[in-house]
């Protein structure tokens, strides 16, 4: 058999397998119980706790930054940590070797991406101070309203991203450099692990532990929950900043 | 047909998940490939963000004169937000390390296709081997 005879059969295999699938998956769908009701299975008492007794506990209104950041605090340090070695990894793959001159780097910088745009800085002056303001709100207000350090800190690396392509490099490595990359995510990384282990050492229900409720509803309240939506937002921001960074031009700045 | 209606976005959820799985399977470009794999993973999202909706009821945002006498009647499943969150953390990161991983090969071969790099490195074999 051939190349374009072998190549053909693959394709007429896949295309079946595929609408095999969808098809068993569709059927799969059919015998689900309605969407919407509120006597589906999956509204079961673990949905109930997280709203009925989620606010009171954590003190926290949101009911999904109450779980994910206080009965589930574990598993959102794993998630930042996956972003913090994703970002490791994309550093590892993409980076120019030591060797490789300043002129070098401006060079492949400057294949990819213009600089200096007019009509760009002038949006970006504009744009850049709202969309940072927008995305502290949503990280500061995430145990209130909807939001939290996930969307605030994509948020806020999409600010950094403007900044960059508004202004270039040699300003945006005045604040984020290298450096301040590795520093800042451990730091954050560091806090959110210690904090989390001392509250669930001490018991994981605030009595005994620096970490207080404080009054719903108030910024300063959910105990542990604002600086941790902080921690993540620095994580999330700085990871974004970074992988563009790098994939744009393989690394920041000697 | 009423039924098939109030699950829709199931369904399409379900042919979403074919459509990518059919492109990362039959799409030769690397990058395509990675846009596939993307598309598996929204409709996974779409999937999971349905199941957490309730009719007649508010997103789970407690106001803060409810407190003390939550009903749950009122608000929408938050378990499925919390699991999509994870999930898109995943997705992000792959993406990244896919796409990076992309650009090596890129470097190295000069080409995307995923067929020319197979008959490249094993055209390589072989004359390491002579």
């Amino acid at each position: 058999m051939n190349k374009q005879k072998r190549d053909l059969v693959y394709r007429i295999l896949c295309t079946c397998f595929t609408i095999l699938f969808i098809a068993m998956m569709l059927l799969m769908v059919h015998r689900l119980p309605p969407l919407g009701r509120p006597d589906n299975p999956d509204i079961n008492e673990v949905a109930e706790f997280y709203v009925e007794e989620g606010p009171e506990e954590t003190g926290a209104l949101n009911a999904v930054t109450g779980m994910i950041l206080h009965y589930r605090a574990f598993d959102t340090l794993g998630e930042s940590c996956v972003l913090f070695v994703a970002a490791v990894s994309v550093f590892i793959l993409l980076r120019i070797d030591g060797e490789a001159s300043n002129d070098t780097i401006v060079a492949i910088d400057r294949r990819y991406e213009p600089t200096g745009d007019p009509i760009l800085t002038q949006t970006f002056t504009l744009l850049v101070p709202a969309v940072l303001m927008f995305g502290i709100y949503i990280t500061f207000n995430g145990h209130l309203s909807p939001g939290g350090g996930f969307s605030g800190g994509a948020i806020l690396g999409a600010g950094f991203l403007l900044f960059l392509n508004a202004y270039g490099l040699e300003k945006t490595e005045r604040f984020l450099s290298s450096a301040m990359f590795r520093r800042v995510t451990c730091a954050a990384l560091s806090f959110y692990c210690i904090a989390k282990s001392y509250t669930f050492y001490m018991g994981a229900n605030g009595l005994e532990s620096f970490e207080q409720a404080g009054v719903p509803g108030r910024i300063l309240s959910a105990g542990l929950i604002l600086p941790l939506n902080i921690c993540v937002a620095v994580v999330v921001s700085q990871t974004i900043y970074s992988l563009y960074i790098m994939i744009r031009k393989g690394g920041f700045n000697k | 047909m009423n039924a098939f209606l109030a699950n829709l976005p199931e369904y399409a959820a379900m042919v979403l998940f074919g459509i990518g799985l059919a492109n990362l399977m039959l799409a030769k470009n690397l990058i395509k490939k990675i846009i596939g794999l993307n598309i598996m993973d929204t409709s996974v999202f779409l999937f999971l963000a349905a199941k957490g909706y309730v009719e007649n009821t508010l997103a789970p945002i407690v106001s803060a004169e409810d407190l003390g006498a939550i009903d749950m009647a009122n608000y929408s499943n938050p378990v499925p937000a919390g699991l999509v969150l994870t999930g898109i953390v995943v997705s992000v990161s792959i993406t990244a390390v896919l796409l990076s991983l992309t650009v090596r090969l890129y470097e190295e071969f000069h080409t995307l296709d995923m067929d020319e790099i197979i008959h490249m490195l094993r055209r390589r074999d072989r004359e390491e081997l002579k």
